[in-house]
């Protein structure tokens, strides 16, 4: 007997409760009609967006909060290059993300008919993979490849473009229970001779330093990190990327390292003999000047893209796998091992006591007070970041614990990520309470958001740090452009008590320091999507600061 | 330094945009490239000269594993392996022309594939250095004409270029 035929759009339907999917963050449109009228009946929350950019950036922060794929979806053309920011920062941090478009009926493309775009053409650069998918038989492969391959391996976001026509062409649904791709096989466990020389490298080191970072996270592996550096007595740095993959208050946390790192963990570097490189990129903002970058010492790199080996430094000792599992075999390895970094952490600690990261305690209200206090009022919250001095500040002042308590745009740098993203990691972690620590500029590049977070009542805390600049390019500015403030100045452009009462949502200021605790303490207690317009010093810069393509251990001490 | 890449890909439309994308926002440099289908019929292979030192290449051999549609990457070694290129060549003749280039090609065991009044249409197979070889002698004749083929190349002996399980 024949089975029952059912509409394409409703085989994608199906396909996304097969791979568990609970919610979906989308905009409809003309091409998606289809979809969305099997959505209005589909057991899949959607949220509602107000600009398809933020539907990529809160599927990719409730993926990095819940380690399950995001899914986004937009109608066809602008609706799908506007989520081409939102795939591009998830592809440089990679972030599993399924991103489903709508694309014009399979008999107009390539016609310049309305609303069509290119879009498997223009995220080519910027996807792990993508699919247009020209025959609705192709629907549940795709769907099961395209989430296999989002979330496996070193993860990444995945397009699905479907024209209008194969959305009501009719298929026989079966969901495939495995995938079969020819080119894609990633490899899990690391070499065990490779493991084993590492092992003997680390136990033959005086001053080994673990730099790790967003895949401690992805792999799950802060565990095993942690007990691989307690065995060794070995510190650790980690990365922006890396936030929460290692007990930043722990006695071997050194921090950040690079640009804006603490200073302890770039001369740690700088003088390590040994560096155990696990799920990082050598980033040109860890680095500093590559020649000069870690001159004396030799490096075993970690990581499951064996591209990433040997792009930027040379490797003594590459070792590709998933970083849970190789930690975990070298931690086997080095367990009875003696250990000689007495002295190296007895340096470190006076490192740590005479250039500890600070700022001037006085009367006036400066940001890096309010992430304290954010910090003392909900020191278990997860913090997402916009981009700028409001990111290096919570990167620098939140003591982060646990994985996954730290959502940033690293890679791609991206102002306007922060909020969006935040409400994703509401949507995914509802009881956990969720900071966007914001600047004054980036979060006007979302701000529309409020509306969403409103209707689907997100309660979201966004902490604006308001010093009326684009606070990092006036940074540059006065270092490097003689204080010529060139169009940096936001001043007094917004009321944003006003602006988030305007939406319904609960505006509140502090401009003072005795204010800040209060304001920070009602919001939680509100439960309310809230904005706090923190009124804080204008000219405050990020400090410690390696200036762009300087050695690391070069560093300024700013004011 | 060059380096001849042959790359087993799934035999689909897109995929020659993938790899030329990748090549172009890698900034790595294509010399010569070559499709066509395998003796599977839904595998194409293609070759690639890639020109750059060895850091780069190795870039690109990590960089095109990493494309899912992307089965295979090896390289064929300059030496024991047979490389080719085709080209065709328009060559102006005369009636006192017409005998000394049709004895270069039979030095060059190419072939004439058409003869006109004017012109001559020369076939020839060979690695690039023939190729070059023959070009530089039918210039002093005029060359009217001329298309080039990508190299294609493949192991000696029993090594092969394959799929695996």
């Amino acid at each position: 007997m024949a089975k029952t035929k059912i509409p394409g759009a409703r085989a994608v339907i199906e396909s996304l409760y097969n791979e568990g999917v609970e919610v979906i963050f989308g905009y409809p449109g003309g091409t998606v009609l289809p979809l969305y009228d099997e959505l209005y009946d589909a057991d899949i929350r959607h949220i509602l967006v107000r600009h398809e950019q933020a539907a990529a950036h809160a599927a990719d922060g409730y993926a990095r909060a819940t380690g399950k794929v995001g899914v986004c979806l937009a109608t066809s053309g602008p609706g799908a290059t506007n989520l081409v920011t939102g795939i591009a920062t998830a592809y440089m941090d990679s972030v599993p993300v399924v991103a489903i478009t709508g694309q014009v009926p399979s008999t107009l493309i390539g016609n310049d008919a309305f609303q069509e775009a290119n879009i498997t053409g223009i995220t080519l650069p910027v996807t792990k993979h993508n699919y247009l998918i020209q025959d609705a038989n192709d629907i549940p492969r795709v769907f099961k490849e395209a989430f296999y391959i989002a979330g496996t391996g070193r993860p990444g976001p995945v397009l699905i473009d479907i024209p209008k026509d194969i959305q009501t062409d009719l298929i026989e649904f079966e969901y495939p229970e495995e995938v079969a791709l020819r080119g894609y096989k990633p490899k899990a466990a690391g070499n065990e001779q490779q493991v084993k020389r590492a092992a003997s490298l680390i136990m033959d080191s005086d001053r080994p330093i673990f730099y790790v970072g967003g895949g401690i996270i992805i792999s799950e592996a802060s565990k095993e990190l942690l007990s691989l550096a307690e065995t060794l007595k070995a510190p650790v740095t980690t990365t922006l990327m890396g936030m929460g993959a290692f007990p930043s208050s722990h006695p071997l946390s050194v921090g950040m390292p690079g640009m804006h790192g603490t200073k302890y963990a770039n001369f740690a570097i700088q003088e390590s003999d040994l560096i155990i490189a696990v799920g990082v990129r050598f980033d040109d903002r860890v680095t500093g000047k590559i020649s000069a970058f870690a001159p004396n010492a030799k490096i075993i790199h970690i990581d499951i893209d064996p591209a990433e080996i040997g792009k930027n430094v040379r490797v003594d000792l590459p070792i590709v796998g998933d970083a849970k599992n190789v930690l975990k075999s070298l931690l086997n390895h080095v367990k009875d091992g003696k250990t000689r970094t007495g002295e190296w952490n007895k340096k470190i600690g006076v490192w740590k006591k005479e250039t500890p990261l600070t700022y001037r305690k006085d009367e006036l209200l400066r940001p890096q007070y309010v992430v304290e206090q954010l910090n003392a009022v909900c020191p278990d919250a997860i913090i997402a970041t916009e981009v700028g001095q409001n990111q290096m500040w919570a990167a620098q002042f939140f003591d982060f614990k646990t994985p996954r308590t730290f959502i940033s745009s690293g890679g791609l740098g991206t102002m306007g990520y922060g909020f969006p993203a935040g409400m994703g990691a509401k949507v995914g972690k509802p009881d956990s309470t969720v900071i966007v620590v914001a600047g004054d500029g980036s979060f006007q590049m979302n701000s529309q958001e409020l509306s969403t977070v409103v209707q689907n009542d997100i309660p979201v805390i966004v902490a604006i740090l308001n010093n009326g600049f684009l606070g990092m390019v006036r940074q540059w500015q006065e270092l490097f452009f003689d204080r010529r403030y060139s169009e940096t100045c936001m001043q007094n452009c917004v009321d944003f008590v006003k602006l988030a009462e305007a939406y319904g949502a609960l505006g509140l200021r502090a401009a003072k320091k005795g204010e800040v605790r209060h304001v920070i303490e009602e919001a939680v207690k509100s439960g309310r999507p809230t904005v706090i317009d923190f009124v804080v010093e204008r000219e405050e810069n990020v400090s410690p600061m390696v200036p762009a393509g300087a050695a690391i251990n070069e560093i300024l001490e700013l004011e | 330094m060059k380096h001849t890449l042959a790359i087993l890909v799934e035999n689909k439309p897109g995929v020659l945009t993938r790899v030329a994308g990748l090549f172009s926002r890698r900034a790595f440099n294509i010399e010569s490239l070559a499709v066509g289908v395998t003796e599977k019929p839904d595998t194409s292979r293609m070759t690639i000269v890639v020109s750059g030192d060895e850091h780069v290449f190795e870039q690109v051999m990590k960089q095109l594993n990493k494309l899912i549609d992307v089965i295979k990457v090896s390289e064929i070694p300059g030496s024991d392996a047979v490389n080719r290129e085709l080209a065709l060549i328009k060559v102006g003749v005369d009636s006192s022309t017409r005998a000394e280039v049709m004895q270069i090609v039979t030095v060059f065991r190419a072939k004439i594939v058409d003869v006109g009044i004017k012109s001559l249409v020369i076939e020839i197979t060979g690695d690039e250095d023939k190729i070059n070889a023959m070009e530089q002698l039918l210039r002093h004749f005029g060359i009217k004409e001329m298309v080039r083929t990508g190299k294609i190349a493949i192991n000696r002996g029993a090594k092969t270029v394959k799929v695996g399980k």
